[in-house]
């Protein structure tokens, strides 16, 4: 039932900009401390049905924590968090309509394939019939059709994957928990599995929250994700508006690669503003709405994609500097290229080319004398 | 492979010479023909014969068996308690007293456990026999059943209980369809080792028991006071058997518990 293009109905899909819109789950000023260290600090985050939700952050930025407390494991020191308007803080695991898929799967070594995805359903009480009904419904879901009757340890690191899926959906949770579900596999499993979850996701209707430190895993699979650190949610969005428009350099850095520019405001008209850096003179860029006051020190960010590189100097008389490259590495679809800007001492900025051509020769070199330049489109403001 | 040289070969026969060859002595008579245990008069099975007709001594045989299976149920239930609030319950209060006072006996000459036992059991005022025993004897293998237990919850993953309790399952449903089952090698072999502990022990017992409750090392230390007789080394002989029966079960449990486990 794949349909043509869920991405369409995706970008339709923004209940998080509706007023009237009841969030799924919601956590009102949660923290936990553990100790004398605060793993979760004053969190307040809604999510919405349907929604693909990824928690992003380094390791021990509380996001595991955050999410151990929505299945029930650890208890909020202060605040609450209710799923259907319905404060479940003093519910345990058991009772909870939340299921979670661990990260090292937790599949029960003693029990076969079927009877780990019956496992929720016998605790239930559901009639035999059906729990085998189920399950064989599970197996088909996540293409597992005939190994019901394997041992987990007779599965490969993908298939265990599935049944640990399978396993927590079938009691058919309103939320799944899915705890690094990926960190297990190798690289080309992954990418093929983040799309089949999506599918899965958009197939089912159920809310799932995914917690990874792998940003490409967050921007491909939500809708919206939260960057945290430190026990706190630093920015919420979309992966778009994450990487486009983050608030400030410590997302910027963590969610793609980013050059930073110290500057100061030297004019703002309209939404054109520009900024006296020392490193590259003037910069010029676009920024909606900006509130920004004149001789205010910001950051400039430039995604190295957004940067264009030529040997001739061009035309434009900003947004522009000379530069010697100064590493290149090549990673087949683009090129990284470091370049020495504002002489030896100076600070090397990224450039990604893309590689459009198979045999052309590598127009540029080691050493090369190149020059940087962007659109007024490709520099972003962070506070400093 | 690697080879062993003559001179650790040697080592290793006398080594084992040393703690086999008693036994095999022992085993070895039981089949003598001659009544003078000393001396060998050809290959007999009398006195296995004459021991089945010996009442004092099966008696004393029943009694053992039912103890060491009383007491072993108790000590691996307790000991397997102890382990888990051990394993489970990370740094609590008290832990090291508690752990430490849950394998003392482990290290307590049972000159003073069996001692006290009786002091207290005077003290009071029970009467003595089979329980007192029983009793007795679950405190001092409980130690030894906690920490084979303890090993293998060290090696055992949270996150399939914190799993069991997010499917649905109640604290104690997790305990019996997931802890126990993945455990259950490691309880039986902790069951093993305080059957033998148990069935072995010939201090303690005789400490705490009392009139009409005998146990089989008590008679057959009471029969040797009166002359080593062959019937002796025969009764030894099927004890030994047992006991590395039991041992060897235990081992094969444990291993193939790592192996499932893992």
């Amino acid at each position: 039932m794949r349909r043509s293009s869920p991405g369409s109905l995706r970008r339709a899909f923004q209940p998080w900009n509706d007023p009237n819109a009841k969030p799924l789950i919601e956590f009102r000023g949660v923290t936990k401390r553990f100790g004398s260290v605060t793993a979760v600090s004053e969190v307040s985050l809604s999510l919405y049905r349907r929604e693909f939700f990824a928690l992003l952050g380094p390791s021990g930025c509380g996001k595991t924590t955050l999410m151990r407390m929505l299945a029930g494991f650890e208890q909020p020191d202060a605040g609450e968090i209710l799923l259907d308007g319905v404060d479940i803080t003093a519910v345990p695991p058991h009772l909870r309509p939340v299921n979670m898929m661990f990260q090292s799967y937790a599949l029960f070594p003693h029990l076969s394939v079927a009877d780990n995805i019956a496992y929720g359903l016998k605790r239930e009480g559901l009639p035999r019939a059906e729990i085998a009904r189920r399950v064989a419904e599970m197996l088909a879901l996540v293409k597992l059709d005939g190994l019901g009757k394997r041992r987990p340890d007779q599965l490969s690191g993908g298939q265990r994957q599935r049944v640990a899926l399978a396993r927590a959906l079938a009691k058919r949770p309103k939320l799944l928990l899915l705890d690094e579900p990926m960190a297990a596999l190798d690289r080309k499993l992954r990418e093929a599995t983040q799309f089949e979850l999506m599918d899965l996701q958009s197939e089912l209707g159920t809310t799932f929250m995914v917690v990874t430190h792998d940003q490409d895993e967050a921007m491909t699979m939500a809708d919206r994700m939260a960057v945290m650190d430190h026990g706190g949610l630093v920015q919420i969005g979309p992966p778009d508006v994450i990487y486009e428009a983050p608030v400030n350099r410590y997302v910027a850095e963590f969610v793609g690669d980013i050059n930073v520019l110290e500057g100061k405001v030297v004019a703002v008209e309209g939404d054109l503003v520009r900024i006296e850096t020392a490193l590259a003179g003037m910069v010029e860029l676009d920024e909606e709405a900006p509130a920004l006051s004149i001789g205010a020190a910001v950051l400039v960010g430039l995604r190295p994609e957004k940067i264009d590189l030529s040997h001739d100097e061009p035309a434009q008389s900003f947004n522009k500097v000379a530069g010697e490259i100064w590493d290149i590495g090549y990673l087949g679809d683009v090129t990284m290229i470091q370049v020495m800007v504002g002489g030896d001492s100076g600070r090397l900025i990224k450039v990604a080319l893309t590689n459009r051509t198979r045999r052309a020769a590598r127009p540029f070199a080691w050493e090369d004398r190149v020059w940087l330049s962007w659109d007024i489109e490709a520099g972003l403001v962070l506070p400093r | 492979m690697k080879r062993l040289g003559p001179g650790l070969i040697l080592a290793l026969v006398v080594g084992f010479a040393f703690l086999y060859l008693p036994i095999l002595a022992l085993v070895a008579y039981s089949f003598n023909a001659s009544r003078l245990v000393t001396v060998w008069g050809g290959f007999s099975t009398h006195w296995y014969g004459a021991l089945l007709s010996n009442q004092p001594l099966l008696d004393a045989a029943w009694l053992s068996l039912r103890l060491a299976f009383v007491s072993a149920t108790l000590a691996t239930g307790l000991g397997a308690l102890a382990a888990l609030a051990l394993a489970r319950h990370g740094r609590f209060r008290g832990r090291l007293l508690f752990s430490g006072m849950v394998l003392a006996p482990l290290v307590m000459p049972e000159v003073i456990t069996g001692l006290s036992l009786l002091l207290l059991f005077v003290a009071v005022d029970v009467e003595r026999g089979f329980w007192t025993v029983t009793i007795a004897h679950a405190t001092f293998s409980l130690g030894f059943a906690c920490i084979v237990v303890q090993a293998r919850l060290a090696g055992f993953d949270r996150s399939l209980e914190e799993a069991a309790r997010d499917l649905g399952a109640t604290p104690l449903v997790t305990f019996w369809t997931v802890t126990l089952p993945l455990i259950w090698p490691a309880v039986a072999a902790a069951w093993m080792l305080a059957f033998t502990l148990s069935l072995d022990d010939l201090v303690i017992a005789s400490f705490t028991t009392g009139p009409g409750a005998t146990t089989l090392p008590m008679r057959l230390y009471s029969a040797i006071r009166l002359g080593v007789s062959p019937e002796i080394n025969a009764a030894c002989t099927l004890m030994i058997g047992a006991v590395a029966l039991a041992v060897i079960a235990a081992s094969l449990l444990l291993k193939r518990g790592q192996a499932v486990g893992g």
